[in-house]
């Protein structure tokens, strides 16, 4: 049995008693089969139900695309009821992508030649809608004859399709601007607000419209003089303000027409002024004219008396109870705060407590603002402030607010040692919101800050104490862990609490960093290097170090593993490397804020300008300047760190097979005192020869002020190392070592002549010498 | 930083999140449609009732405001005014009631061609056509006289 079709309301009865969605789309599968069969076969008379049907199934999300051919033959019919649904199936269904929409091209100049009032409006209606580029052109001139219809209802119409035939089609805009003026005299409030509307669109578009219109200022300004005073009828005031909709489209027109332009600046002045002291605020529709006001005398060229009663009404926006407006004060503000940055700060209180504002939207705006707000003389105020909010804020906005305040810390610390605390602080807040460049920062800051390593050690040893979780903190205090140590343990320091530290302590919690579950890989990167660094930077005995080295060296993290074979490699068989390797990092250079440091290059101790590639450190090793060749040496401050000479130890795992190794030569002692030669021949770099010195002392006295010195003949290049230290304990077990690199490309027989300087046993000593029996494997 | 004030689209559902009407002012295919409309009204959906009414959603702002149990949404470009976007948006509502006579969610659920026929007296290409109420709701009594006759062409 064939059910009969339903009647729309009917329809939409029949959907909304069923139970499931299953249920639902029977019924409508249902209907849209009598649907096709009607617009098929069906009486026409009764087609516009039928559409009207499947629009509203349309609308539940279900496929139409079957009406679209009966939305153009509706169109096509003589019955306004067709019509009218036809021109909304039309604009619901059909959009430019389709080719059928070209199809009701033709109708649409019918309608608009020969229809009446309503059925033009319909036409119009549906060309603003969904009218494409090449409909636009083709009945471009259509619309421009209804321009001057004498019905106001069609004239306004046709003005708002010009609009959207100029936004589609610029080049339209020769024909539509020269009726501007015509219409902009017209008295009919819907009709000035489509020109108003046009005469916008046109100027957005081209220097010449705007040139054209901007002799229009008076008029405009003589217009909008009028709605505000005389107050217009009823039939257009809301709240008792006139036309507010007209008067905001004037004053946005009056902002693009005085940007720049000092004359019609100065023509609009004093009426801006008027309307700005004048609005009935009580209401919305005040406030938005109010609040377009503003807008317009921000960004044209006002006097500076206006400016500042703009900023003043945002400032009292702020403290309305109405949290719309409190929102478009924190906007429009915030797009202020650089061009009028003294007005806006006295807003700033103000402002600040807007940070408490439940409302996302708000506490979002009102964060942006006080960053914005934030220089070098209430740096401290608003830092606290917004700590505080850090605190308490909503998650969404905590990498925002954390960064922000890192941000302006950095441009407006007063101190060094605030912004450490600073940053401190919102590493223990927010630590895992703060972007990955932080770390670097915060390494680099202290780094550069001598005078402050003891206290940065003691705070960040104490913050890690307490809580390991917060990735970036645990990787900066590791790295500063490892790398003043020896700061930690030395007692006190005046500017914080006494902190007695044992080396255990420091050891155990950098073991417990390493095994927490918490830590991110490269947080027991970190971790690892810094146990390492400790190995020279503590006095006691290195078992502990080299069991938990050991252990990581068959980590299942790949990074890990090879960081500890390689500290393994630097106990065993290149323990008189070591504490040159490890020693205190020269400053790192930063090139620019967008560098990323590599964390694991710092752990490793490499290059210092990390964004360097391997290769052209590499390069840089040939290409070694030198002040004089053949003179005496002296260490460069800011070389590469002896770390780079892990990278090119041949006798890592999985290394290329290394050349014979060459002996090591003893070319100095005296009184317990012994210098020791090795060298390396890097394979892939035949010219490169290194040589570590190697001072131990073995007698009962200390030597004291211990300086090398090198010179190799013209044809070579020589660069010294910083060397590890310059005091050799009695009897002691650390030795000073010192890299020479040698770089020999004429492959010359190798000369070197030492210089030594030192302290022993109460006397000042100076030794010259040239080394004799270099092996020939040095520069052969 | 253009002064173009384009609504985008408009946009009414209920609470339920059941779409009552959809006016789109620029091109967009029904799967972006779609797509736009279920992604928007969950963000509307989950404002609590004491939030602004204005919000940031991909590259627009958002201007939203419920009446009893519609929400009425306009997404709107450029610099722009959002307060007379609210005025907007409650001019068309005082439309509707003075037509229907206290409209409810459901007079725009079995009329939603007259809504649409409202919407089409009031805006046009995303802006006002007509700024008095008496002048559009004329407009409407008009044409509604008209299907009534069913004559299309003078």
């Amino acid at each position: 049995m064939v059910m009969p079709s339903l009647k729309l309301q009917d329809l939409i009865e029949e959907i909304r008693g069923a139970k499931t969605q299953a249920q639902e789309r029977e019924v409508i599968q249902k209907e849209c089969a009598h649907i096709r069969a009607s617009f098929r076969d069906g009486d026409p008379l009764l087609r516009h139900r039928q559409l009207a049907k499947l629009l509203y199934v349309h609308m539940l999300g279900y496929p139409a695309h079957f009406g679209q051919m009966e939305c153009l033959k509706l169109i096509a019919s003589p019955r306004f009821s067709d019509k009218r649904v036809g021109y909304l199936g039309a604009m619901l269904l059909l959009d430019e992508r389709q080719d059928a929409h070209l199809l009701i091209t033709n109708s649409i100049k019918n309608d608009l030649s020969q229809g009446v009032q309503p059925v033009q409006a319909l036409a119009l209606c549906t060309l603003s809608t969904v009218g494409s580029a090449e409909m636009c052109r083709d009945l471009a001139s259509e619309v421009e004859k209804l321009l001057l219809q004498p019905s106001s209802y069609v004239r306004k119409k046709a003005v708002l399709t010009a609009v959207h035939m100029i936004r589609k089609v610029p080049e339209l805009s020769n024909i539509f601007l020269p009726p501007c003026t015509q219409l902009l005299r017209e008295r009919h409030h819907g009709i000035l607000l489509g020109t108003i509307t046009l005469i916008t669109e046109l100027c957005e578009r081209s220097p010449a419209a705007l040139k054209h219109f901007r002799k229009m200022v008076p008029q405009l300004v003589q217009i909008l003089h009028t709605l505000v005073t005389s107050g217009c009828s009823t039939e257009h005031s809301i709240s008792g303000v006139g036309d507010p909709f007209l008067q905001v489209q004037i004053l946005r027109l009056l902002r693009i027409l005085g940007q720049n332009h000092e004359e019609s600046s100065e023509a609009m002045n004093d009426l801006l002024a008027q309307v700005a002291t004048n609005t009935d605020t009580s209401r919305n529709a005040g406030s938005a004219v109010l609040f377009e006001t503003v807008l317009t005398i921000m960004d044209i060229r006002s006097a500076a008396g206006l400016r500042v009663l703009a900023v003043n009404i945002l400032g009292r926006f702020l403290l309305n109870s109405d949290k719309n407006i409190r929102y478009v004060a924190l906007t429009s503000l915030l797009r202020l705060v650089q061009s009028d940055h003294s007005a806006v700060q006295r807003h700033r209180p103000t402002v600040v407590e807007c940070l408490q504002e439940p409302d996302a939207s708000l506490s979002r705006r009102a964060l942006e603002l006080s960053l914005a707000l934030v220089n070098s003389s209430n740096v401290r105020a608003m830092t606290q402030e917004l700590q505080s909010f850090l605190e308490v804020c909503p998650p969404d906005l905590r990498a925002d607010c954390a960064s922000g305040i890192l941000l302006a810390a950095e441009r407006f610390a007063p101190t060094k040692r605030w912004h450490i605390d600073t940053i401190l602080r919102v590493l223990t807040m927010a630590g895992t919101h703060v972007r990955d460049d932080a770390v670097a920062n915060l390494t680099q800051l202290i780094g550069g800050a001598q005078e402050l390593h003891a206290y940065s050690v003691r705070c960040l040893y104490s913050a890690l104490a307490e809580d390991i979780s917060q990735q970036p903190l645990v990787q900066v205090a590791s790295w500063c862990i490892g790398e003043y140590g020896d700061l930690l343990l030395e007692g006190s320091c005046e500017e914080t609490e006494p902190l007695q530290v044992e080396e255990e302590e420091v050891l155990a919690l950098l073991e417990r960093v390493l095994q927490s579950h918490l830590s991110l890989p490269a947080t027991r990167g970190y971790a690892l290097t810094a146990l390492m660094k400790l190995s020279t930077r503590f006095r006691g005995d290195n078992n502990r170090i080299r069991q938990v080295v050991s252990i990581y060296g068959s980590c299942l993290d790949l990074e890990l593993q090879q960081r500890a074979v390689e500290y393994n490699a630097l106990f065993r068989k290149y323990d008189h490397m070591r504490a040159a390797i490890l020693e205190k990092m020269p400053l790192v250079e930063r090139s620019s804020p967008q560098a990323e440091e590599q964390p694991e290059e710092e752990g490793r101790g490499a290059s210092p300008t990390p964004t360097e590639p391997k290769a052209s450190e590499l390069l840089n090793l040939l290409d070694l300047l030198d002040d004089s060749s053949g003179g005496a040496q002296h260490p460069a401050p800011q070389s590469p760190s002896p770390g780079d000479a892990v990278g090119c130890l041949p006798a890592m795992p999985g290394a290329p097979p290394p050349l014979a190794p060459i002996p090591d030569l003893r070319v100095f002692e005296r009184q317990g005192l012994r210098l020791t030669l090795s060298f390396e021949r890097p394979s892939g770099v035949p010219a490169l020869l290194l040589i570590t010195a190697t001072a131990t002392n073995s007698s009962g006295s200390d030597v004291t002020h211990f300086v090398c010195q090198a010179a190799v003949p013209k044809s070579f290049q020589l660069q010294l190392q910083a060397p590890s230290g310059d005091t050799l304990p009695a009897q002691g077990s650390l030795p000073i070592t010192q890299l020479l690199r040698v770089l020999n490309p004429t492959k010359a027989p190798l000369r070197l002549k030492l210089r030594l300087t030192y302290n022993h046993f109460g006397q000042s000593v100076q030794e010259v010498f040239e080394v004799n029996n270099l092996p020939a494997e040095t520069w052969q | 930083m253009s002064s173009i004030l384009q609504m985008r689209f408009m946009l009414l559902f209920s609470r339920q999140g059941k779409l009552r009407l959809q006016k789109w002012y620029l091109a967009t295919s029904d799967k972006e449609r779609k797509k736009m409309v279920r992604e928007l009204m969950q963000v509307v959906l989950a404002r609590k009732p004491k939030m602004c009414s204005f919000l940031e959603w991909r590259d627009l702002k958002v201007v939203y405001k419920r009446y009893a149990s519609l929400y009425f949404c306009c997404a709107i470009e450029g610099q722009d005014n959002e307060l007379i976007t609210l005025e907007l948006i409650h001019r068309y509502v005082e439309l509707l009631d003075k037509y229907f006579g206290s409209v409810c969610e459901l007079d725009i659920i079995f009329n939603f061609e007259k809504a649409y026929f409202i919407l089409d007296e009031f805006l046009m290409g995303g802006d006002v056509q007509d700024t008095s109420k008496k002048s559009v709701l004329k407009a409407i009594e008009q044409a509604d006289l008209l299907q009534e006759v069913g004559v299309g062409r003078g």
